[in-house]
């Protein structure tokens, strides 16, 4: 699963816009994650703030 | 709520289709999620002087800093100098960009757009097939905005594209992701853009120093996101700052991502525009994307404005936007790929070597183009697969 550290993310949107499933949504100031997140971890990766983890498998 | 056009996004992109299209006669909505319109700013605020002032008249109100020129540096510290005018669609003017996006926000509203902030786009909606307009949140309460065409200027995020069925999620080596602090440091110089290569400072990307005037700047750099890690870019530019200038005060700190993919294959779809980031339009090597937006975004209410006046805003009727902007804008940006791509696979050795190849010759009059001929000339092996870009 995707956890967002929300006292690191810089509410940037990059992530929204490197997701290849529209799984993020930025709302204002935070990150909202949907089911549809294939937990590829292109966001983490990408992140420039380090505000995001993968954490745990699928289930 | 029904319109002619539904513009989402209020960044210099969206403002100018809005404007555009209502100026001419349009029912024209622009709707922003922030409830504040430039605001936090997600850019070094760089743009060309002779550029920018051939679409809108400058207004010291909204402009931080006029510079000279531009410093680039190798990554062991050797330089060049180019001048202004010639630097050209790099630097110039240095914006306040806060106070900027509410102009041209501000200039829409007087066109006779309506802007709704604190609206939010949520996805399109259609009616036997075809796009007619967007549902959106506003104040917590869902609303249909119908409208012939949706024009999607939502930045980096871009999700009214893939909405309508376009692809326009960057892969990571697409996206430069950034970080930037607008600091105070006595070295700052207030008459000159700097630049800074090397792969330690930012692996596949540069250092960039902006000055906002009284040894104020934007301090950032960008970092290829096929290199980066989690958090790489803040953490590289902390430590930029804290060897390069111990004593800065930080009074602001900016982090984003700027689309490098270069032209994608396509900007309308039934119904549908992108424009700017969302058409992913910003400069592959610059960086650069606001004035980028604001042509296409012209040019997006023109196309509009006609195809709602004939009654075709399908594919057909919009086809006027994609060619118009691919011919414009369009090469630069494609030119500027092939250059990215071939540049970030240079190595600190190669750059050192390039920039004192150049140290004999006087570049402070050529653009980048006239600077790339010279290099070329002076590097043809190293070189050789860019002869195509200066033809
Ligand atoms: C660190 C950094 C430095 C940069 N430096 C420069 C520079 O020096 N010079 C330069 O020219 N360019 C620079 N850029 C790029 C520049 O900021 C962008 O190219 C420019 O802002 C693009 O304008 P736009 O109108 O397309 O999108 P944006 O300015 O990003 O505007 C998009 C708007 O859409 C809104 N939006 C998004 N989704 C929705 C939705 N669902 N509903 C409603 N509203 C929505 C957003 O809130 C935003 O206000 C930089 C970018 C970064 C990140
Ligand atoms: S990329 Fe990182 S900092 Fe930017 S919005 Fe996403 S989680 Fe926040
Ligand atoms: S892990 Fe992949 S699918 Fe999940 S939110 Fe991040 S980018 Fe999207």
């Amino acid at each position: 699963m995707i956890t967002v550290n929300r006292y690191v993310c810089g509410y940037c949107g990059a992530c929204v816009g490197v997701c290849p499933v529209c799984a993020l949504e930025l709302v204002e100031t935070w990150i909202e994650v949907s089911d549809e997140c294939i937990e590829c971890g292109r966001c983490v990766k990408l992140c420039p703030t380090g505000a995001l983890s993968l954490e745990g498998a699928k289930g | 709520m029904r319109c002619d056009v539904v513009v989402v996004g209020a960044g210099p992109g969206g403002s100018m289709a809005a404007k555009t299209a209502a100026e001419r006669g349009l029912k024209v909505v622009l709707i922003e999620k922030r409830q504040e319109i430039g605001d936090p700013v997600r850019c070094a605020e760089g743009v060309s002087k002779a550029r920018l002032s051939s679409m809108i008249k400058p207004d010291p109100k909204w402009i931080a800093s006029e510079v000279k020129g531009a410093r680039l540096y190798a990554p062991d510290g050797t330089s060049i100098v180019m001048s202004e005018d010639k630097s050209g669609d790099e630097v110039g003017y240095v914006l306040e960009r806060k106070i900027f996006d509410r102009a041209l926000a501000m200039d829409t509203a007087r066109a006779g757009a309506k802007v709704m902030v604190k609206t939010r786009a949520l996805d399109l909606i259609r009616r036997d097939g075809s796009v007619r307009g967007v549902r959106a949140m506003r104040y917590g309460e869902i609303i249909d905005i119908e409208a012939d065409v949706v024009i999607g200027a939502d930045g980096v995020e871009s999700k009214v594209g893939r909405w309508a069925g376009i692809d326009t999620s960057l892969k990571p080596g697409d996206i430069e992701v950034c970080a930037q602090f607008l600091l105070y440091d006595k070295s700052i110089d207030d008459e000159y853009c700097e630049f800074f290569l090397g792969n330690e400072l930012a692996p596949g990307g540069y250092v960039w120093s902006f000055p906002k005037g009284e040894h104020l700047a934007n301090v950032g750099l960008g970092v290829i996101g096929s290199r980066s890690e989690p958090g790489a870019p803040v953490k590289l530019l902390r430590r930029f700052v804290e060897t390069r200038m111990p004593d800065a005060r930080i009074v602001e700190m900016v982090v984003g991502g700027v689309p490098v993919s270069g032209p994608i294959e396509r900007t309308i779809a039934d119904g549908v525009v992108l424009v700017g980031d969302a058409a992913r339009q910003s400069d592959p090597i610059t960086g650069g994307g606001i004035l980028n937006a604001m042509q296409a975004g012209v040019i997006a209410g023109e196309v509009v404005s006609e195809a709602v006046s004939s009654g075709d805003t399908g594919v057909e009727g919009l086809m006027a936007y994609e060619k118009r902007w691919r011919e414009s804008i369009g090469k630069q940006i494609a030119r500027h790929l092939d250059l990215k791509e071939f540049f970030i696979r240079l190595s600190d050795e190669d750059l050192n070597k390039l920039m004192h190849s150049i140290q004999s010759e006087d570049v402070s009059k050529m653009d980048l183009r006239g600077m790339l001929r010279v290099l070329i000339r002076l590097n043809p092996k190293m070189l050789w697969e860019l002869r195509h870009l200066v033809m």
